[in-house]
């Protein structure tokens, strides 16, 4: 591929500017391996007491609006699509490119969680947030524990996320990003895939239980 | 090293369009009443979408074996994390409500 720029600089301890972006790589998979543990631990929450509570799963489950749930996993499934062609811009140095599929992802995160903050409205509204005059068979509030601490989680790495693309905007804007240099963006698109991993998983877990 | 690989545009479009359809398939499959195995597969459509997401958007495919040694240890040490911590509630026999 075509290179204006030959030499690119590369701090002192690495060898080269290759070796120091397969170090910034393995150092972002070692904090994704991280993260698969934290998530983990919730996941492993959520298999022990749904076999003890089963038809509280059932019943919670039921509870979920499985149309927006469905929607959401398109819209972040699309996201990671713009954000791999965010990478690809990068890679291959067209700057308005870049710019537009990083807003973009923004967009679909963000639609995302608006999407989420109306599920969680209706929960309030239904009495199903525990501890807040829940109204429901008592160990379906164990279900919504979960699903709030698992969604709210996942909500959580999708805020921190949009806050970082806003800076890799502007960064782009600025022309920061090229082939010979676009290691954050890719590395962000690292993260911003393993969220939407989280989210796969998420989604038949949660929304998908006992539907027949 | 191959993190300069520029993947072709077309297997983005291509993974997103089956990520789409895996999907369709997974909240369809959930109508229907498969006993036991509900959970088995969608869980395993969820894990394919998740290695395409891994294989494909993350680059995995293209990477050196050491990100795939990366992945595939977060993943194992997850397994090692489910398979004790199972293993320990479902052989308590004075709780009835775990069936073993």
């Amino acid at each position: 591929m075509s290179d204006a720029h030959a030499a690119v600089a590369h701090q002192h301890q690495f060898d080269s500017a290759e070796q120091q972006k397969d170090a910034a790589t393995l150092g972002m998979w070692a904090f994704i391996a991280q993260e698969i543990l934290f998530f983990g631990g919730l996941f492993v929450t959520y298999i022990v007491y749904r076999f003890t509570y089963p038809q509280a799963f059932h019943d919670g489950s039921h509870h979920l609006d499985i149309t927006l749930g469905t929607i959401n996993t398109a819209v972040l499934i699309g996201s990671s699509l713009t954000m791999a062609l965010a990478v690809h811009a990068a890679q291959t140095s067209k700057k308005n490119n870049l710019v537009f599929f990083l807003v973009a992802t923004l967009g679909l995160g963000s639609t995302f969680l608006g999407i989420k903050a109306i599920e969680y409205s209706h929960k309030f509204h239904e009495h199903h947030v525990p501890g807040l005059s829940f109204d429901g068979p008592p160990n379906m509030e164990l279900f919504f524990s979960l699903y709030f601490a698992m969604t709210g989680l996942h909500a959580v790495h999708m805020i921190i996320g949009a806050a970082i693309i806003i800076v890799l905007i502007f960064q782009a804007q600025r022309g920061t990003y090229h082939s010979a240099y676009y290691t954050p963006v890719e590395l962000f698109g690292l993260y911003w895939h393993f969220v939407d991993i989280i989210w796969i998983f998420l989604f038949p877990l949660l929304y998908l239980i006992g539907r027949h | 090293m191959s993190q300069h690989h520029v993947v072709p545009l077309r297997i983005y479009f291509v993974i997103f369009t089956a990520l789409l359809v895996l999907t369709a398939i997974t909240v369809v499959v959930a109508f229907i009443d498969l006993g036991a195995m509900s959970d088995v597969v969608a869980m395993a459509i969820a894990f394919t979408k998740a290695s395409l997401v891994v294989l494909y958007f993350m680059h995995v495919r293209y990477s050196s074996g050491l990100v795939a040694l990366s992945v595939v240890g977060g993943i194992a040490f997850l397994a090692i994390f489910i398979f004790f911590t199972m293993s320990d509630y479902m052989t308590r026999t004075f709780f009835e409500s775990f069936a073993l």
